[in-house]
């Protein structure tokens, strides 16, 4: 008569767990998902220089962005508020994996564009990758008057190259880190003692300090020896802050640094931080979904 | 002796028999944000669910990461700073149905049903009674659904300056269709 307790007990054993058992043959029963990360910076920049996001296909941004004059101008400039130097954007996501940009900056009056790829994503699940990988290829033109207009001057000295390969890892929901070698060419350099080809490695990074704002800071070390350049330059550092709501990002930026395109800040920022030449600004990103 | 041995027998063949469960990997669940600003729509279609029909026990996975929205920046926003799916990857939803006896698995048809059971959104479970349907059909069963749930029930914050963007109460609608589960 054992029997009985122990058929009891089988009965109602599927029964006492059967919607753990649901769960499970959920579970068991599951493809392998992959899970892609997502936002590993807020914005496509990190401050100055790109971040390894893109826009996805149909979104356009359109894009402000300011730099002050330095902040150790004094009163009389108003602590560098009285001067500004403007640039502005247009980029949009040609597929989920290209982005395309154009832009306009007072610095060296300069027309540019960048097309930007998006190599890998990071993701774990079934497919895992610990990194992501953007590819970034842009040409910059200066429309500044000849300084010289007694040599021959030719419209390819106009023109400058940047390629840059972003490498980015999300660690946690709060905390990202890029790493960005970079390649500069200028076509025509002032003195021949300034090189046309520049390396740079940058570094990036951002940190949340609420869902809505991060900080974030970002450096670029020049390779080429600085020393011996026709004019004293810095490598350019930045500290900021991204600060989200709905549609718009803001980034609020103080840097050493006036331009906000690569050839300018990575070759040729001249502000040191240490002599307080520190430039205010900010940039702003709105985005439009122009196709759905 | 012999007729407990037979009992037991036959319950057991009886629980397996109709321990009939049908499942689904892609069904269905939607929602909807209807305010004066704005309307917010998003869709889910890798739902996992499984009905035990024998007991009444329902079960529902949703990845937040698989509900796809008109913009892409608003699937950002709904993944990173609302539903934070890197902490919270799944919904899940663990129920019963009250008036199973109302059910005739055997004929087509549809009945009226009540779930009630336990709904972790964002890791905050809370018990919730719902409305739908079943639907008996050829070769498996279709289940509707359609509630509101309130993002502050699931401590989902949602900031003063995007208040009136987004609706005091959402509109879940659940469609799935499941087939019966080989045993």
């Amino acid at each position: 008569m054992k029997i009985i307790p122990v058929t009891l007990l089988l009965l109602l054993s599927p029964v006492l767990c059967a919607q753990d058992d649901l769960m499970d043959l959920l579970d068991s029963t599951a493809p392998p998902e992959t899970s892609y990360s997502s936002a590993t910076f807020k914005s496509t920049r990190v401050l100055n220089g790109h971040s390894i996001e893109h826009m996805p296909a149909g979104q356009l941004d359109v894009r402000i962005s300011h730099r002050f004059g330095t902040i150790n101008s004094g009163i009389y400039e108003y602590f560098g508020l009285d001067q500004s130097n403007v640039h502005f954007g247009l980029e949009y996501g040609i597929t989920d994996w290209l982005m395309l940009g154009i832009g306009r900056g007072t610095y060296e009056k300069t027309y540019d564009g960048f097309a930007k790829f998006t190599i890998l994503r990071q993701s774990s699940g079934a497919k895992t990758m610990p990194v992501s990988v953007s590819w970034l290829s842009g040409m910059a033109v200066t429309s500044l008057r000849w300084s010289d207009t007694a040599r021959t001057n030719y419209f390819s000295s106009r023109l400058s190259y940047v390629h840059q390969i972003m490498i980015a890892r999300k660690f946690s929901p709060s905390f990202s880190l890029q790493l960005s070698p970079t390649y500069i060419h200028r076509n025509l350099v002032a003195t021949e003692l300034d090189p046309n080809d520049l390396y740079a490695l940058g570094a990036g990074g951002r940190m949340k300090l609420s869902k809505r704002i991060s900080l974030n800071a970002e450096y670029y070390y020049l390779i080429n020896p600085k020393s011996y350049m026709s004019r004293q330059v810095y490598d350019p550092l930045s500290i900021g802050f991204d600060i989200e709501t709905g549609g718009h990002v803001f980034q609020l930026i103080f840097t050493n640094s006036v331009a906000m395109i690569e050839k300018g800040f990575i070759g040729e920022t001249t502000g040191s931080w240490l002599k307080g030449d520190i430039h205010f600004g900010f940039n702003i990103s709105r985005v439009f979904t122009l196709k759905k | 002796m012999k007729s407990i041995v037979s009992l037991t027998v036959f319950l057991f063949l009886f629980l397996t028999a109709n321990g009939q469960k049908f499942m689904t990997r892609n069904g269905f669940i939607g929602f909807n944000s209807h305010t004066a600003m704005e309307d917010i729509k998003a869709d889910n279609n890798q739902v996992a669910s499984v009905i035990d029909i024998t007991t009444g026990e329902i079960v529902f996975q949703a990845l937040i990461k698989s509900f796809r929205f008109e913009k892409a920046l608003m699937e950002e926003h709904f993944n990173e700073n609302y539903m934070e799916s890197e902490k919270f990857p799944k919904s899940t939803f663990k129920g019963k149905i009250q008036n199973l006896a109302a059910v005739d698995f055997s004929k087509s048809g549809k009945y009226d049903v009540v779930v009630e059971g336990d709904l972790t959104i964002h890791g905050v479970t809370n018990k919730v009674t719902v409305n739908g349907n079943i639907e008996v059909i050829t070769g498996g069963l279709t289940a509707n659904s359609k509630f509101n749930i309130v993002p502050e029930d699931y401590k989902i914050e949602i900031p003063g300056v995007v208040r009136d963007n987004i609706a005091r109460n959402l509109e879940i609608t659940i469609t799935a269709k499941y087939a019966p589960v080989a045993n």
